[in-house]
């Protein structure tokens, strides 16, 4: 299947947006749903598109905590911090993360393989303290679900990139040559 | 499609048999399981129990339907299933212990006791749910379908007489509807507690032709989780309460403000949306009416402030969530210029109840001022966390302790917050306090959203204060400066009490700043964020002078004071 440019994914998403007033918010988190992320081109180009001074797209792209202006890691880990995890060690699992990746909140690992975010309650105070990443949610975690969390994905990573560049090998063979 | 009222009537009529047995009283083999899919069962591999429940009834041939239902609030314990007739509940679950419950209770009728609810006290097994006594102090209203219909379907609320507060309205002029809910006594429960009644009134008022209802679903407060779990048990009911509040004040449209950290609510949502104007109980000319309503999903993309009605609007409207001065009121200029009814979810989950059982029902539980039920989401140091509804006006002791069961063993019970980043503490020796909005803002905490978190010695309460007000810093629409630096000096200040090089006149400097901000700010957040300073300075100035006095954290959590 042809790869559709994104730019026209949001094109087509942001003319079904026209007719409504106030869909710069959707408008944005579609496009971070395409790009990953809201690059100074994306937003501009969103800006230009929706006929809006780029200042309004930059104020609400910077506004949302949602938004990322930066590229983010494959693995977007979300440590709660909201009360009932803080107050059952939350911080912890945080700063042994920190430790664990080697970057700060919001920061991305060189690698590309993790991102770590602080989240504000996700609503699951029972299960608390929660780590979710992408997906996936990990209930009554402690400093050592953290270690088994990172260890877990870059195994993931490694297994993943060994599949892609067997995939692609696959594919390269299945390749009909071009007609002479 | 329903083209009438009776068409609604007589389709209840047809669907009643699908929740016959699920009554308390009714009795005979199991023919249905009800698996808990919210959040917290769902991180417990609810979806791997059903998989393996429905292969199991199916590889023996029972005739036992499986369904998702929505959080039966003990999610501690989670994932949890309620097998009908009999409403049995069943915790702890794996893939493992429900193939055993398929065989020897589902086939065999024999209970499977290791996975029954055990009374944390007795120890004693308890199988039926309205035996539990988590259950039984409750009374759950809006809650009451919760574990009792599949929130993915709309016969399943129809059976349970949904729709049909919304029927019954279409017969009455607005001005009674409005009436009803004045006499109901329902207030706000998003926090504020402003009476439902007055404010539909003040839009009914409003001669504009266009206006909106705008259900307010961002739930913010960390630690709080009831807006969720309503809409993931009963969203229909939400869409209902929506339909009655547009009809009431003359509004045609409807805008749910979700927030995008809850996807299954979102999921849960979207499905009831579909469903309601496939039946035709969302669109053009309702039940044969010259009524039309429709609502919209509109996703939060994560701000606090956005809990905050102006700055809720201006999100929606699709800029910075920035909050504005009031007047104008939404009732009177909202979303577009238009006049506009903000009310939270569980306000508007009360309103069928309210038309169904009647105004004085309603006003006949809770206590003088505030009236029905309250939803709280328990949490923190205490043996049941989890969603319960009580009446209005019960104690503090009666939730933490009766419906809890206190802190684990070996510890004490040293305050309970409630109203999270708005709110503040109650110490130990206030237990007795009564749960409405009066009483809490008494004594400087309020009811909020209805999040309580409940602490135990190992806190600390200036680094709790501390987590609030950092919070509130960085939530801050950073509009007036009160706000914006007012707080970023408190996190400093109280940085500096946790970190032990705080002098005595910080600490007056911090109380003093904690007042100035609350006077000063333009909207709800900047005003209550110095609460829980103000709150633990109120009831644990003790712990503050310990910090700047003796460089001790009585708590033992402040890492820089531990020798």
């Amino acid at each position: 299947m042809p790869e559709i440019n994104p730019y026209a994914r949001l094109d087509r998403f942001i003319r079904a947006y026209a007719e409504k007033p106030g869909g710069l918010v959707r408008v944005l988190q579609k496009a971070q749903e395409i790009f990953g992320y809201l690059s100074p081109e994306v937003q501009t180009y969103v800006a230009r598109q929706m006929k809006l001074p780029a200042s309004t797209v930059a104020g609400v792209a910077t506004f949302y905590s949602q938004f990322a202006a930066v590229p983010q890691g494959k693995n977007v880990i979300n440590v709660c911090l909201g009360t009932a995890c803080y107050v059952k060690g939350s911080g912890e699992i945080f700063a042994a993360f920190k430790k664990l990746l080697g970057v700060d909140a919001d920061e991305t690992t060189p690698d590309g393989l993790f991102t770590l975010r602080a989240t504000r309650c996700l609503g699951a105070c029972s299960i608390a303290p929660v780590v979710t990443v992408n997906e996936a949610v990990f209930a009554h975690a402690t400093p050592e679900t953290a270690a088994a969390i990172v260890a877990r994905y870059r195994k993931e990573g490694e297994e993943r990139k060994d599949a892609a560049e067997y995939a692609g090998l696959g594919r390269a063979a299945a390749t009909p040559p071009p007609p002479a | 499609m329903l083209q009438s009222t009776r068409d609604l009537a007589e389709l209840r009529q047809r669907l009643l048999p699908r929740l016959s047995f699920r009554t308390p009283a009714a009795a005979g083999p199991p023919a249905a399981v009800l698996v808990c899919t919210s959040m917290g069962c769902l991180a417990a591999k609810s979806e791997a129990v059903i998989a393996a429940l429905k292969e199991e009834v199916a590889a023996l041939g029972l005739d036992v339907t499986v369904h998702e239902t929505g959080c039966l609030g003990l999610c501690k314990f989670g994932p949890a299933a309620l097998v009908y007739p009999g409403q049995v509940l069943y915790l702890g679950l794996d893939p493992d212990a429900v193939r055993k419950i398929a065989r020897e209770h589902l086939r065999d009728g024999r209970l499977v006791a290791e996975h029954l609810f055990r009374d944390p006290e007795t120890g004693a097994a308890i199988a039926q749910l309205p035996n539990i006594p988590f259950f039984r102090r409750q009374l759950r209203a809006v809650l009451a379908q919760v574990g009792v219909i599949d929130p993915g379907s709309l016969e399943d609320y129809i059976a349970a007489g949904g729709y049909a507060a919304f029927a019954t309205v279409l017969g009455w002029q607005p001005e009674a509807v409005v009436a009803a809910v004045s006499r109901a006594g329902l207030r706000g429960r998003g926090g504020a507690g402003f009476p439902t009644g007055r404010k539909w009134a003040a839009a009914a008022a409003q001669p504009a032709k266009r206006k909106y209802i705008v259900c307010n679903a961002d739930e913010g407060d960390p630690g709080a989780f009831m807006d969720r779990s309503i809409i993931e048990g009963t969203p229909h009911a939400v869409l209902e309460g929506m339909l009655i509040a547009g009809y009431a004040v003359g509004a045609q449209e409807g805008i749910v403000y979700v927030r995008a950290e809850y996807p299954l609510a979102v999921k849960r949502l979207e499905t009831a949306i579909r469903q309601a104007r496939r039946a035709g109980l969302l669109g053009k000319n309702l039940l044969g009416s010259d009524f039309s309503f429709d609502v919209e999903i509109c996703h939060g993309a994560g701000a606090f402030v956005c809990g905050e009605e102006t700055a809720l609007l201006a999100s929606v409207m699709g800029r910075r969530g920035e909050s504005r001065p009031r007047p104008p009121y939404p009732v009177e200029e909202g979303l577009w210029g238009e006049p506009t009814v903000l009310n939270n979810v569980e306000t508007l989950a009360n309103v069928p109840l309210i038309i169904r059982k009647g105004p004085e029902w309603f006003a006949g539980i809770g206590t003088e001022k505030s009236k029905g039920t309250k939803i709280f989401s328990l949490a923190g140091s205490i043996n049941i966390t989890g969603l319960i509804e009580v009446p209005m006006g019960v104690s503090l002791r009666e939730i933490v302790f009766g419906l809890g069961y206190g802190p684990p063993a070996g510890r004490e019970l040293k305050a309970v917050q409630t109203g999270g980043p708005s709110g503040g503490f109650l110490p130990a020796r206030h237990l007795d306090t009564p749960v409405d909005y009066e009483s809490l803002k008494e004594l400087g905490t309020i009811m909020g959203s209805g999040g309580m978190i409940v602490l135990d010695e190992a806190s600390c309460m200036v680094d709790v204060a501390r987590f609030y007000t950092a919070f509130g810093q960085d939530e801050s629409c950073g509009r007036c400066t009160p706000c914006r630096v007012g707080t970023k000096r408190m996190v400093e200040l109280l940085d500096r009490i946790t970190g032990g090089t705080a002098t005595v006149a910080d600490l007056e400097l911090l109380e003093k700043l904690a007042e100035d901000v609350k006077d000063a700010s333009l909207c709800g957040l900047g005003q209550t964020v110095p609460n829980p300073v103000l709150s633990s300075l109120r009831f644990f100035r003790d712990e503050y002078l310990a910090h700047v006095k003796e460089r001790r954290c009585p708590a033992g959590r402040c890492r820089k004071l531990l020798h």
